[in-house]
């Protein structure tokens, strides 16, 4: 019985089947967004409201012809996206929104559990470079070398940002950070800086405008992706979308007071919050253009790196004061 | 580590192929090239066995965008060759037809510069707007892209009431418009951050190297076919030369904008003061033997249009020199030392219409850099005897 609860809890809820649609869900719900921002339809046609598109599209990639360069590293060039994308689930199954214990700590959440989540969203960065990397398209080697590039610039930033609420609640545990914060709603106004910090560093993190230059077609093409087509680019692009609900799910347990409510009142607290969360990643990408990879290094290091300090100074200076 | 990138025949910036070469060193360009001849047009040749109306249509199809422009720029040479004298109401005509081009144009390149940018929502909304232009068009002409409204001594068609009050109260929705692009082009930060400073050219190399149209008036020249050789009715109407002293390619969208601002003027001004009177000239079948030379303010600078007649009721020679080409020197100047990103914002500021500008195919001898003329069925058995016995080679090298 053991056995099957788990295979089910790994395969169909929370795990594949449903973080797949709901990456897919997440897809269609920024892209529809961001064409009526722009006075688009988006998506219409596949299944209502054209919910079904980012699947069809999903599909129709798995069905394409998968071409791998001569000159590529094959089994490095085959195996990023794969693995790519098996961290972004596995960071999902972290998110403290399915069978967690605020008592006692299990697999998917304990002590740290912040800091893991955070190491996992550093990886695909560093798939993204790889894949860029193996490619040996000049186009992708140039990609590559700007997803590092501006890693340097926003990584720091976002950790400094995302850690604060945490020192505030005085834990490393999601579960409990979250707790803390609907035990004291006032508190979260303290973090709003840092909040707004956060979703700047997650839509760098995310690579899109006005950080989308690591694959700014106009520019160099498809970037990293330049060589990847058929069923790899059809997983690069899941985990890209999958990689956005982490990353929303991750604001909207240390900044919004998380998910309560057990497992059904909990999940739809998490589809709520991260929604509001990629609402505003949306309107980001909306409103600006892509910037050049020298000024996203300036921005972050002139403008986010002193004001996350800011906002952890003014954690402790608050910790001081409540306690 | 220096190594070249190609930009083109066939990149996402480029919408028409052309070859920028581009040895840079990490992101930033130390030397720049740029090869044409992808695309040959044998138009030039074609317009020597076409009689002088028919090459009206044929002078429209240059350019899907600029189509009027060189229309005008040809039937102004052939009325001087045939010594007409189109009446007044139909100049106007020609000339409203001409600002709504250019209107039109402007608002492309605003949205092309939007999306070169990556701020795709600027794109969106100025095609959006564009529209309105394209529909003021095809109530006058009929037609959207090719307008096939000049015709040799006048145009085609006429304007009613109706349509001047439309195109009058459309004009009140450009102008909204346009202020708020005016705004947003100017003020949005991550916007300006990507064209403030990005491809200078000076004052002194845009002269030097031939700048034509808003790249040359970015630069601070006030420069402009519309004042400087008045043609059509530019001469009575009151406008300004707009121009910018920042040199770069945010003071080319500046020059754009502020000339949208003029056509609507310009527009209001034509509408206003449209004179009663027929709108066509019969016009003859012949011209005399002689040469003339045509030039026209088109939005992506001056068109120039060579024509020399026979006697016959066809030209003996028709040269076009579209305003591309003219910039062609002066972006290779601005590419130098930018970075890799600001390629296609500094490439696409030119407004480039890469076909317009091309002409012939030149074939070039790689080792010996010789240029030779060939026949195409030379060229076809050359390529069967190089080929010959061989197994076609899969990898290229690469960059070609």
């Amino acid at each position: 019985m053991a056995t099957v609860k788990t295979l089910i809890y790994l395969i169909i809820y929370p795990g594949l089947l449903f973080l797949f649609l709901y990456s897919t869900f997440v897809e269609w719900y920024d892209r529809k967004l961001y064409a009526r921002f722009q006075n688009r339809m988006g998506p219409t046609h596949t299944g209502r409201f054209g919910l079904l598109q980012p699947i069809a599209d999903f599909f129709k990639l798995m069905a394409k012809e998968d071409i791998v360069p001569e000159r590529a590293d094959r089994k490095m060039f085959s195996v990023l996206p794969a693995v790519g994308l098996a961290i972004v689930f596995t960071a999902m199954l972290l998110l403290p929104v399915w069978n967690y214990n605020l008592e006692a700590s299990s697999v998917i959440s304990f002590n740290g559990d912040l800091i893991v989540l955070l190491y996992l969203l550093s990886l695909p960065t560093f798939i993204f470079f790889l894949a860029g990397w193996s490619s040996t398209n000049l186009f992708s080697t140039i990609g590559g070398a700007r997803v590092l590039t501006m890693l340097f610039g926003y990584e720091v930033p976002l950790f400094l940002a995302v850690l604060s609420p945490a020192v505030l609640a005085n834990s490393w545990r999601l579960a409990e950070i979250a707790a803390f914060y609907r035990q004291r709603p006032a508190l979260t106004l303290v973090n709003l800086l840092g909040f707004v910090i956060a979703l700047i560093c997650v839509q760098a993190k995310l690579e899109r405008t006005p950080f989308d230059i690591p694959h700014a077609e106009t520019e160099i093409v498809g970037g990293t992706f330049t060589e990847y087509s058929g069923k790899k680019l059809a997983l690069f692009r899941l985990m890209m979308d999958a990689e956005m609900v982490v990353a929303a799910g991750l604001l909207a347990a240390v900044f919004l007071g998380g998910f309560p409510g057990g497992p059904l009142l909990g999940l739809l607290n998490f589809v709520v919050k991260t929604l509001f969360v990629i609402f505003f990643l949306a309107l980001i990408r909306a409103t600006t253009s892509r910037i050049r990879v020298d000024q996203v290094v300036s921005f972050a290091w002139k403008y986010l790196a002193p004001l996350a300090i800011l906002q952890l100074l003014i954690v402790i200076l608050v910790k001081g004061l409540i306690s | 580590m220096k190594f070249q990138i190609p930009i083109g025949p066939q990149h996402p910036a480029l919408k028409e192929p052309i070859s920028l070469r581009m040895t840079v060193e990490g992101e930033i360009i130390r030397e720049a090239d740029i090869r044409l001849g992808y695309n040959h047009r044998g138009l030039e040749k074609l317009a020597e066995q076409r009689t002088w109306i028919q090459n009206i249509y044929l002078t429209e199809r240059i350019c899907g965008i600029c189509s009027h422009s060189h229309t005008t720029c040809y039937v102004q040479g052939v009325e001087k060759l045939m010594e007409l004298e189109p009446p007044k109401r139909g100049l106007y005509i020609r000339t409203l037809v001409a600002e709504l081009e250019r209107i039109h144009s402007h608002l492309l390149w605003l949205g092309v510069a939007g999306h070169e940018a990556g701020f795709d929502s600027f794109f969106m909304y100025t095609w959006r707007d564009r529209e309105i232009v394209m529909d003021i068009l095809e109530i006058i002409s009929g037609n959207r892209v090719h307008y096939g409204i000049n015709t040799i001594g006048g145009v085609r068609r006429d304007l009613d009431d109706g349509q001047v009050k439309h195109i009058l109260d459309s004009l009140e929705i450009l102008r909204k418009r346009s202020e708020y692009y005016k705004n947003l082009g100017t003020t949005e930060p991550s916007f300006v951050a990507r064209l403030a400073g990005v491809g200078y050219l000076s004052k002194e190399d845009a002269i030097a190297l031939c700048a034509v149209g808003p790249t040359l008036r970015a630069s601070g020249v006030p420069m402009d076919v519309r004042k400087d050789d008045p043609y059509a009715v530019y001469g009575e109407i009151p406008f300004e030369v707009c121009t910018a002293d920042t040199c770069d390619v945010l003071g080319r969208t500046v020059v754009r904008i502020q000339e949208l601002f003029q056509c609507y003027n310009i527009i209001e001004y034509l509408l206003k003061n449209l004179p009663a009177g027929p709108v066509a000239v019969r016009a003859p079948r012949r011209a005399k033997p002689n040469e003339v030379v045509s030039r026209y303010e088109a939005p992506r600078g001056e068109n120039i249009h060579y024509i020399k007649s026979n006697g016959t009721d066809k030209p003996e020679r028709l040269k076009v020199r579209a305003p591309t080409l003219g910039n062609y020197a002066a972006t290779i100047k601005m590419l130098k030392n930018g970075f890799i990103a600001d390629v296609p914002l500094i490439f696409a500021a030119i407004d480039p219409c890469i076909c317009c500008a091309e002409r012939a195919v030149s074939l070039v001898d790689v080792r010996t850099g010789q240029e030779k003329i060939i026949s195409m069925n030379a060229l076809k058995q050359l390529s069967l005897k190089i080929s010959a016995g061989k197994v076609r080679k899969r990898e290229a090298e690469w960059p070609l």
